[in-house]
C-alpha cells in the first residue's frame, strides 16, 4: 500500500489517519514486535525509531526508550532486521525514524539502500532541515525512500515553502514548541499550522508530538494524519496493554461524531 | 583588517573573518543540523548579530565591560623560569586566568548576554563541563537581571562542586542532567531541548565554538579578542608575530580565539597553530577526547564536524581529567583548520597534563585550569626542540581554583 493511499483509505472512512511510533528494541526486541502485531490493526502508517544516544528532539520517554533499547544490544543491523520482520507482517508503509549521524556512519547510500530492500517505506530525520543536505535527501529519493521533513509551530511561511519542496510522502507538522512527549492539550495554534503547511502542498500532512488520548487526537485530527508516540512507549513502561489507548484514540481521528 | 582595540582606546570593531559562508560552513564542517523548531530562532539570532556587530553602542558596551568587568586586556607574561627550564624558544603565557570568573568564557558570555538583552529576552540558558561557563553565565545573568538556568551533568556536578556553588550564590538554578554519560554532552542535549521548548523567550548562551550556526562564528568572533590582543602585544613587545602558538582544545574556543586572527594571514606570516586535544588515558584506550586525532566526521549538536562515534553512529563518551575538555566533539572551524593544514593538533594524556599542572605551579607561581595544563603539557615537547630567539605563546584559558580538589586527590600521595 502506498503512503498516498494509506491516507486515502482514512479519508474515505471519515477519519484522520494514525501512525502509530514505536521505538525498535523496546521494550525488547521480542517486546517491540508483539506491540507492532498490537498497533497493527489499528494502524495506517506505521513509524519505527532507530534508537540514538543523543536524541536531541525527544523528551524523557522516548529518551528512555532508546537508551534501553541500546543496552540491551538494539544495533542498527538489529533494527534492518526488525523492519525486514514487520515487512513480512503488513503491507501500510513503514518509516524510519532516526537521527543523522547513524546514517552518516553507516553511509548514507548504504544506509538508504539497506532499508528500502528491508522494506521501509520512507524516513525522517528530525535533525537534517533538508536545505541543510538537498543531495542527500535526493539520494534518499533516487533510491526510493520517500523523505519526511518536519515544521513547526515557529516555522515561517518563507520556511514552509522552502521545506515542502524537498518533501515526498508527507509532511509531519509538530504540534507544540517542544520535544516529544504526552501534553494534556494541543495548543490552538495547530490549526493554524496545518492549515499554514496546506497552503503550500497537496502532500498529506499528519501532526505529531503530544497526542496522549482522545481529546488531544481530536485536536490534531484537522490533519490528515495523527502520530502516537511517547503515549505507547509509557504504555510499554508501564506493561499495559496498547490497544484501549489506541481504541480511544482512534476515537478522537474522526472530526465529528461517525454517523 | 579592524581589530579590537582594548588597550586604552576605543574598540572600533569585530572582527570579519573570510569564514563561515552564509550558510554557517567552514568548508564542509558546521551548518545547521537541528529540528526545525529551532531554524527560525537561529536566523533571528544571526540577523540580530549580524546587526550588533556593526552598531558602534553595542561594541562599545561590550568594550565597557570587558575592560571594566571583566578585566581587559589580559597580560603577555614572559615565564622566564620555564623558558630556561625547557631551554628553548621563550615562552608567553596569555593570561585569561587573570579575567573575572577565572577563564576565558567571560569573553564570550558578555558577548552573548549583550545581544540577548538586545534582542529582549529576558530568561538566558547555558550547558556547561567544568562548571567554568556556567558560572561565567550565572555572572552575567546576575549584572543584567536576568533568569539563568544551567545545565550541568551530574558527573560533573559532583566533580566540580565548588562551580555548582559559585552558580547557585549568583542566583542562578544548576540542572543536573542524569541522561546519557551525565557530562557536558548530555548537559548539551538537555540545553537545546529546553531551548526549542522555551523558544519564544528564551537566549541560549552557548558556551564553546560548536552547535548550530551562527554560534561557530559567533563565539570565536567573541573570543577572537584574545588573539587580536596577542597581535598588538607581540608588536609592542617584539616588534613581530610569534612563532607558535598553542592552547587546548575542548569544544575549541579559547584555541579558536587566539588562532583566528593569525589564520587566515598567509602561509609565510602565519605562526604555528597548535591545538591540544586531551588524550585521556590514552588514544588506545578509547577513553580520551580526542576528536580530530581519533575521530570522524560526524553530526552532533546542530554542526557538522570530527566527532566520537561508533560504527552505528553512535556517539561515544569523551573521557578527560579536565571536565571542560570531556567533550565528544570539536568545533567546526577547527575540523576545518586540521583538513587545511592551517593548525596541527595533538593530545596529551590526563598524566602528561597533570605534569604539566605542577610545572607552572612550582616554576611561575601559575595555579592553571587542567584545560590549559594540557597546552603546557604539549608545549613540554614541542618548545625545547626550537630556538632560543624564538617566541612561543600558550594561552593560559583559566585558573586551576576549581580543579585544586580534584587535583588533590589525583596527586594526593606525590606532593
Ligand atoms: C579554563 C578552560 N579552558 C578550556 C576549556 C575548554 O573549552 P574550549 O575548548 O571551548 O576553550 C574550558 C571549558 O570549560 C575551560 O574552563
Amino acid at each position: 500500500m502506498t503512503t498516498k493511499e494509506a491516507f486515502a483509505k482514512a479519508k474515505e472512512e471519515g477519519r484522520a489517519a494514525l501512525i502509530p511510533y514505536l521505538t525498535a528494541g523496546f521494550p525488547s526486541r521480542e517486546g517491540f514486535l508483539e506491540a507492532v502485531k498490537e498497533v497493527l490493526p489499528f494502524a495506517d502508517l506505521l513509524e519505527i525509531g532507530l534508537p540514538y544516544s543523543d536524541p536531541l528532539g525527544d523528551g524523557p520517554v522516548i529518551q528512555r526508550a532508546s537508551e534501553v533499547a541500546l543496552r540491551k544490544g538494539m544495533s542498527v543491523q538489529g533494527v534492518l532486521e526488525l523492519v525486514k520482520e514487520v515487512r513480512a507482517l503488513t503491507d501500510k508503509p513503514l518509516f524510519l525514524m532516526t537521527y543523522l549521524n547513524p546514517v552518516l556512519a553507516w553511509g548514507p547510500e548504504r544506509f538508504f539502500s539497506l532499508f528500502k530492500g528491508a522494506g521501509a517505506t520512507g524516513l525522517i530525520l528530525p535533525d537534517l532541515p533538508p536545505d541543510e543536505d538537498p543531495a542527500l535527501v535526493r539520494l534518499a529519493q533516487e533510491i526510493g525512500l520517500e523523505t519526511v521533513f518536519l515544521l513547526a509551530p515557529t516555522s515561517t511561511d518563507r520556511r514552509i515553502e522552502t521545506v515542502v519542496r524537498y518533501a515526498t510522502g508527507f509532511v509531519y507538522a509538530v504540534s507544540v514548541t517542544g520535544v516529544t512527549g504526552e501534553r494534556e492539550r494541543l495548543p490552538e495554534e495547530v490549526r493554524d499550522l496545518v492549515g499554514r503547511i496546506r497552503a503550500k502542498t497537496p502532500l498529506p500532512v499528519a501532526v505529531g508530538f503530544g497526542v496522549s488520548g482522545r481529546a488531544t487526537a481530536a485536536q490534531a485530527a484537522v490533519a490528515d494524519g495523527v502520530v502516537v508516540g511517547s503515549a505507547l512507549i509509557r504504555a510499554l513502561e508501564r506493561e499495559e496493554p496498547l490497544s484501549p489507548l489506541l481504541a480511544e484514540i482512534r476515537e478522537g481521528l474522526y472530526p465529528k461524531e461517525p454517523v | 583588517m579592524g581589530a579590537w582595540r582594548l588597550l586604552g582606546v576605543k574598540m572600533l570593531r569585530l572582527p570579519d573573518f573570510p569564514l563561515p559562508n552564509g550558510r554557517g560552513r567552514f568548508g564542509p564542517y558546521g551548518g545547521r543540523y537541528v529540528p526545525e523548531t529551532l531554524i527560525p530562532a537561529l536566523e533571528e539570532v544571526e540577523a540580530a548579530y549580524l546587526e550588533a556587530k556593526k552598531d558602534p553602542a553595542f561594541l562599545e558596551e561590550l568594550e565597557h565591560y570587558l575592560r571594566t568587568f571583566a578585566g581587559r586586556p589580559t597580560p603577555l607574561f614572559h615565564a622566564k623560569r620555564l623558558s630556561a627550564y625547557w631551554g628553548g624558544a621563550q615562552v608567553y603565557l596569555k593570561r585569561e586566568d587573570l579575567l573575572h570568573t577565572g577563564a576565558h568564557k567571560i569573553n564570550n558570555t558578555l558577548g552573548q548576554a549583550l545581544l540577548a538583552r538586545r534582542m529582549g529576552k529576558k530568561r538566558v540558558i547555558a550547558e556547561t563541563g567544568a562548571g567554568q561557563h556556567g558560572v561565567s553565565v550565572a555572572t552575567v545573568a546576575a549584572l543584567f537581571g536576568m533568569e539563568c538556568v544551567v545545565y550541568m551533568g551530574e558527573e560533573d556536578v559532583r566533580r566540580q562542586a565548588l562551580n555548582v556553588f559559585r552558580m547557585k550564590l549568583l542566583g542562578a538554578e544548576v540542572r543536573p542532567v542524569a541522561a546519557g554519560s551525565r557530562t557536558l554532552k548530555d548537559a548539551t542535549n538537555e540545553a537545546i531541548r529546553d531551548w526549542i521548548t522555551h523558544v519564544r523567550t528564551t537566549f541560549y548562551i552557548l558556551g564553546s565554538v560548536v552547535g548550530p550556526h551562527p554560534y561557530p562564528m559567533m563565539v570565536r568572533d567573541f573570543q577572537s579578542v584574545i588573539g587580536e590582543e596577542v597581535k598588538r602585544q607581540s608588536l609592542e613587545l617584539f616588534g613581530r608575530y610569534p612563532d607558535a602558538l598553542i592552547a587546548a582544545v575542548g569544544g575549541g574556543s579559547n584555541a579558536i580565539g587566539l588562532f583566528a586572527p593569525f589564520a587566515y594571514l598567509p602561509e609565510g606570516e602565519r605562526p604555528r597553530l597548535i591545538g591540544v586535544e586531551a588524550a585521556g588515558e590514552g588514544l588506545s584506550t578509547g577513553r580520551h577526547a580526542a576528536s580530530i586525532g581519533a575521530g570522524k566526521r560526524g553530526v552532533l549538536h546542530g554542526s557538522y564536524m570530527y566527532l566520537l562515534y561508533d560504527h552505528d553512529g553512535q556517539i561515544t563518551p569523551a573521557h578527560s581529567v579536565s571536565a571542560g575538555l570531556d567533550y565528544p566533539g570539536v568545533g567546526p572551524e577547527h575540523s576545518y583548520y586540521a583538513d587545511a593544514g592551517i593548525a596541527e593538533y595533538a593530545s596529551v594524556t590526563d598524566e602528561e597534563a597533570l605534569e604539566g599542572f605542577k610545572l607552572l605551579a612550582r616554576l611561575e607561581g601559575i595555579i592553571p585550569a587542567l584545560e590549559s595544563a594540557h597546552a603546557i603539557a604539549h608545549a613540554a615537547k614541542v618548545v625545547p626542540e626550537m630556538g632560543k630567539d624564538q617566541i612561543v605563546v600558550i594561552n593560559l584559558s583559566g585558573r586551576g581554583d576549581k580543579d585544586v580538589t580534584e587535583a588533590m586527590r589525583l596527586l594526593g600521595g606525590e606532593l
